[in-house]
């Protein structure tokens, strides 16, 4: 029998944080992750977990603490946004190259300037090559079930990466839903105890963690990175058909919705997947074959599931609710026809949606639908990139 | 104090065999900071010499377990490593009683890295953070830091034309940490080693937020023999540009005075950096210098005075 409960988005991950109940969390706040790191204080301040808060001074610190921390075996975790996650960058990618597994909410959020606290995914889009894992949410459900499997996927000793779990500012963290919450003690048995193989308190076995590394091992040390990036993917599979059988959910790397007899794909990530849903519902009424693919992962990326996947599509459309400014297309489109290289010839194009929680409407998603439609049966495209729902 | 013999017979946390430069002062303190303690440390320190001289990989000189994060983090990064030592001795997986340090150069400390380790004070974490100050950026070349003296040549403040060295005085770093009211504070020198090794054995004792500030004489920078650093550290004392002191439960203690105040100019005659004011022209900035060491002193005196009638009364 599922447990409903009507939470937000943030009192969801707070709660599976509860059950998971890491060491040490750091914490600093920042809209729109402040609601999260409350309810998990009101948690800690109320005995309903034991977990040692360190309650910063900036993000800087609250990642450099959680480096500090994971380093001495502790189950470590922190939450951010946006420009807090810019202010941890250095530390960031610190945290990857040291493989701590620092599991880290990051509440999509458009990065200054202007400053702007609303939904966007210029901040983790920014990050997707520091080394993190990053698992993407559609909702609330969703935000929860991948914490809690992002704890398993960062400590797999084949793994030992770090694990962004992206949920959309507002849209997810804020929107209330109906989330089916676990038993505490089985999500504890789920995530089971952490053995860490780094432990700067293990008085009879004294390691130092960040040493000099020049040109003689840096490069060695950066191939056995991406080793551990290249074990995530079956790690996350593994830890989905886990999840599945302990609580009934499934997960993959990716999911499709009507895809396998689309003629024509939009392909995305986030919540406007769940808005995209109804879209095609309404244009298979009418008898376009129009499908979804939606990226729960995007660190690492899922190469081959996505060739798999798109094969035999006539067309394909990527919606991108961050900007590269490379003047050519947002990261997604960019990360899509490079995994897509050589395998087919159909014309690929790019939306840039949503920028600062510009509201993406059903008739803007309407808009991609026909587009991609008309492109599939003529079989290209002059215009490869659009930006959904802007002015002038 | 633990006596001469007992501090012999227990083992420094840095082995020999480290990079650091010849007639460098810092594995002396680290060393005597290190004697001090009768318990296992776990240490963090922050990019600078001390880090890349001592842990080039696949070489380590640390015998204890050591983290090193970023330039600006040690202190962040030692609460961490605090608050994962409470948060499992809580849950018995640790049982072992352990001290932590952290360790950063005036650079990290000072400036870059001001910001961590006030947070780090404030929250109150069982910790020591040791600034080893040689008052430049000594690792990436002599760059003028907020520790460096005033009129002091370094590669960002050049002695020039027109511009005779940094032109202003150097921050207080220790008075910013007696303002967060932390349980011990204090100066040391490691030319003053029995007073060094007290202050650690103290602070080590007392529960909570603890910092030192060490001078640490640096030999390219400063521009001496390398046979002559602890003798720098000791005129930097003698001339009472750097009082030892102490500051506990914020009753302030001069711990050590001087017979006779030695005049600053002997402090930096045998010094590089300091050898343009020599210049008549640069005379002023000597007695401005000489100056600001004398209202210094007085002040830290006047404090240490009415500390003790106070608590007398």
């Amino acid at each position: 029998m599922p447990n409903y409960q009507a939470l937000t988005g943030n009192e969801a991950v707070a709660t599976a944080m509860k059950q998971i109940a890491p060491d040490v969390v750091a914490a600093y706040p920042i809209t729109p992750q402040t609601s999260l790191m409350q309810k998990f204080s009101e948690f800690v301040a109320d005995g309903d977990v034991d977990t040692e808060m360190i309650l910063v001074e900036s993000e800087h610190s609250a990642m450099s603490a959680c480096v500090g921390s994971a380093s001495a075996g502790a189950r470590t975790m922190t939450a951010t946004s946006a420009n807090g996650l810019a202010l941890m960058w250095e530390i960031v990618y610190i945290a990857a190259s040291s493989r701590l597994p620092i599991v880290m909410p990051v509440i999509n959020r458009a990065l200054s300037a202007p400053i702007n606290i609303h939904c966007d995914h210029s901040d983790a889009m920014g990050a997707r090559d520091s080394g993190w894992i990053q698992l993407w949410s559609e909702n609330a459900q969703e935000a929860y079930d991948n914490t809690i499997q992002a704890i398993k996927i960062a400590e797999d000793p084949s793994v030992r990466l770090p694990v962004m779990v992206n949920l959309d500012g507002f849209v997810i963290s804020h929107g209330m839903e109906n989330v089916d919450i676990y038993d505490d003690n089985k999500v504890k048995a789920f995530v089971g105890e952490y053995k860490t193989l780094i432990n700067l308190l293990d008085l009879k076995n004294p390691i130092t963690v960040g040493p000099l590394d020049l040109q003689d091992f840096y490069f060695e040390h950066k191939r056995q990175q991406v080793e551990g990036m290249m074990h995530a993917e079956k790690v996350i599979e593994k830890v989905a058909k886990e999840f599945k059988s302990e609580f009934g959910k499934d997960y993959g790397i990716i999911e499709g919705y009507h895809l396998d007899d689309a003629e024509f794909v939009i392909v995305g990530l986030g919540s406007t997947m769940g808005t995209l849903r109804g879209v095609i519902d309404e244009a298979r009424k009418s008898g376009v074959k129009a499908g979804l693919l939606k990226l729960r992962v995007f660190r690492p990326f899922p190469k081959d599931a996505l060739r798999e996947a798109l094969k035999g599509k006539k067309a394909i459309a990527v919606l991108d609710r961050a900007d590269s400014f490379n003047a050519v297309s947002g990261p997604l489109f960019s990360e899509i026809t490079s995994a897509l290289y050589g395998t087919t010839s159909i014309p690929i194009t790019n939306y840039i949606y949503g920028l600062g929680g510009r509201d993406t409407s059903l008739s803007m998603l309407h808009r991609v639908i026909k587009d991609t439609y008309d492109i599939s049966k003529k079989g290209k495209t002059e215009n490869i990139l659009t930006y959904l729902g802007v002015r002038g | 104090m633990a006596t001469l013999k007992e501090l012999t017979q227990r083992e420094s946390i840095l082995s020999s065999g480290h990079r650091m430069c010849a007639g460098c002062t810092a594995p002396t303190i680290v060393k005597l900071i290190s004697l001090a303690s009768k318990y296992p440390l776990v240490v963090s320190c922050a990019t600078g010499c001390l880090e890349v001289a001592t842990t080039i990989y696949p070489y380590t000189a640390w015998k204890c377990s050591f983290i090193h994060n970023a330039f600006e983090n040690s202190a962040a990064t030692i609460s961490g490593t605090e608050t994962a030592y409470r948060a499992l001795k809580k849950k018995g997986k640790i049982t072992e009683e352990i001290k932590f340090i952290g360790f950063g150069g005036d650079g990290g400390t000072y400036d870059i890295g001001l910001q961590s380790l006030s947070g780090a004070m404030e929250r109150g974490h069982d910790m020591l953070y040791v600034c080893y100050d040689n008052e430049a950026y000594m690792n990436t070349g002599i760059q003028r830091s907020s520790a460096t003296p005033k009129g002091a040549a370094t590669t960002t403040s050049p002695a020039g034309k027109v511009t005779p060295g940094k032109k202003e005085f150097r921050k207080d770093l220790t008075a910013i940490m007696v303002a967060h009211k932390i349980p011990y504070i204090a100066q040391a020198s490691p030319s003053n080693w029995q007073d060094l090794v007290k202050k650690v054995e103290k602070a080590l004792e007392i529960k909570g937020p603890k910092f030192i500030n060490v001078i640490m004489p640096c030999p390219l920078g400063w521009r001496f023999a390398t046979d002559q650093g602890i003798e720098m550290a000791k005129l930097a004392v003698e001339t009472c540009f750097w009082p030892l002191y102490e500051v506990e439960n914020r009753k302030w203690n001069v711990t050590y005075k001087p017979k006779e105040k030695k005049p600053f100019t002997e402090f930096i005659e045998k010094q590089g950096r300091f050898s343009h004011l020599k210049k008549e022209k640069n005379k002023f900035i000597l007695d401005e210098l000489q100056k600001e060491v004398d209202d210094n002193w007085e002040e830290l005196l006047w404090k240490s005075e009415v500390g003790k009638v106070s608590v007398s009364a």
